[in-house]
């Protein structure tokens, strides 16, 4: 539980993210959200490389909703924490129907996302 | 990943791919109180996760194509994911009339080439590749539909979500059988 606090609580700032931590957020990546989303290829939703500093909606190409196109929003860890609790709570008139209530998952899952680099691939 | 090697998960996967869903039926449920009971504003949303959902459908179709158009799969494996692939077709029409139903439109499908680039299908080499494949994406299916459950503002698009996961809970399961692989060894590993 200790991501939760570390995810909550460092809006701005990167964590440093344990390598266990890490690892299970991977595994939880591809359980929870690999139905929609891939690191380097656009699905239903967008790629997932590099999101942690990209501001929220820009992936080109991809037909995002205009009000997270429009948020202003950059990811950081503690939003994506928000995002993956309730997107909607966040973003109002986001297409993401998806909600993480698990605060643990949530955290393991931004400590991977935040290790993916936009040049992967 | 050897299907031929256990006659138990052979039969498990006979009777996996005879059990199909009512695409009728799950489209009448969604349709009957969605039209009258929401306002135009919660049903927008709504209409907007099920068509996340067909999104999600599309691809899986499309999957199962590149999967039994590969020549990588051998009976039994390509009749199951025949029969899976029939689920979801029936899944994209419950939610095709339900999207109509309630005044949306359905988002399109793609071509088939850009379902192969976005799942990497250049790089399966083997039936256990494309199985594992498949096994992935029915799991994130899964949690995806548990997912969206709490978004609905008609709590009976919730039933039809939970009715979807079924399924795909079903040909993970399967398909986890068929490559061997061991299932949770915890209860509520699904969802939350």
């Amino acid at each position: 539980m200790r991501l939760v606090v570390l995810a909550a609580g460092c809006a701005a700032v990167s964590p440093a993210w344990a390598a266990g931590d890490v690892q299970r957020g991977q595994q939880a990546y591809e359980a929870r959200c690999g139905g929609c989303h891939s690191v380097d290829t656009d699905r239903i939703g967008p790629r997932h490389a590099g999101v942690v500093g990209r501001r929220a909606g820009s992936v080109p190409g991809f037909a995002y909703s205009d009000a997270l196109r429009n948020s202003g929003l950059t990811w950081d860890a503690g939003l994506l924490d928000r995002w993956l609790a309730n997107p909607e709570a966040l973003v109002p008139g986001q297409r993401m129907g998806y909600q993480l209530t698990d605060a643990q998952a949530r955290a393991e899952i931004v400590a991977y996302l935040s290790t993916l680099t936009a040049e992967r691939k | 990943m050897n299907v031929h090697a256990a006659p138990t998960r052979r039969l498990f996967l006979s009777r996996s791919g005879q059990l199909t869903l009512s695409a009728a039926a799950i489209g009448l449920m969604a349709g009957s109180s969605s039209a009258s009971a929401q306002s135009s504003m919660t049903m927008e949303a709504d209409v907007g996760i099920l068509n996340v959902a067909l999104g999600l459908e599309h691809e899986a179709i499309n999957a199962y194509q590149l999967g039994a158009g590969s020549g990588l799969l051998q009976k039994p494996a390509l009749d199951v994911a025949i029969a899976f692939q029939s689920h979801h077709k029936s899944h994209r029409d419950a939610l095709i009339a339900t999207i109509r139903t309630m005044g949306g439109k359905p988002v399109a499908e793609r071509s088939l080439d850009e379902y192969a680039r976005s799942l990497n299908a250049a790089t399966l080499m083997s039936q256990a590749d494309v199985l594992t494949l498949a096994a992935k994406l029915e799991l994130g299916a899964t949690n995806a539909y548990l997912g969206v459950i709490p978004s609905f503002k008609d709590s009976k698009l919730g039933q039809v979500a939970a009715r979807l996961a079924a399924d795909e809970t079903m040909h993970w399961t399967a398909l986890s059988q068929a490559l061997g692989k061991m299932l949770p060894s915890g209860a509520l590993s699904f969802g939350a």
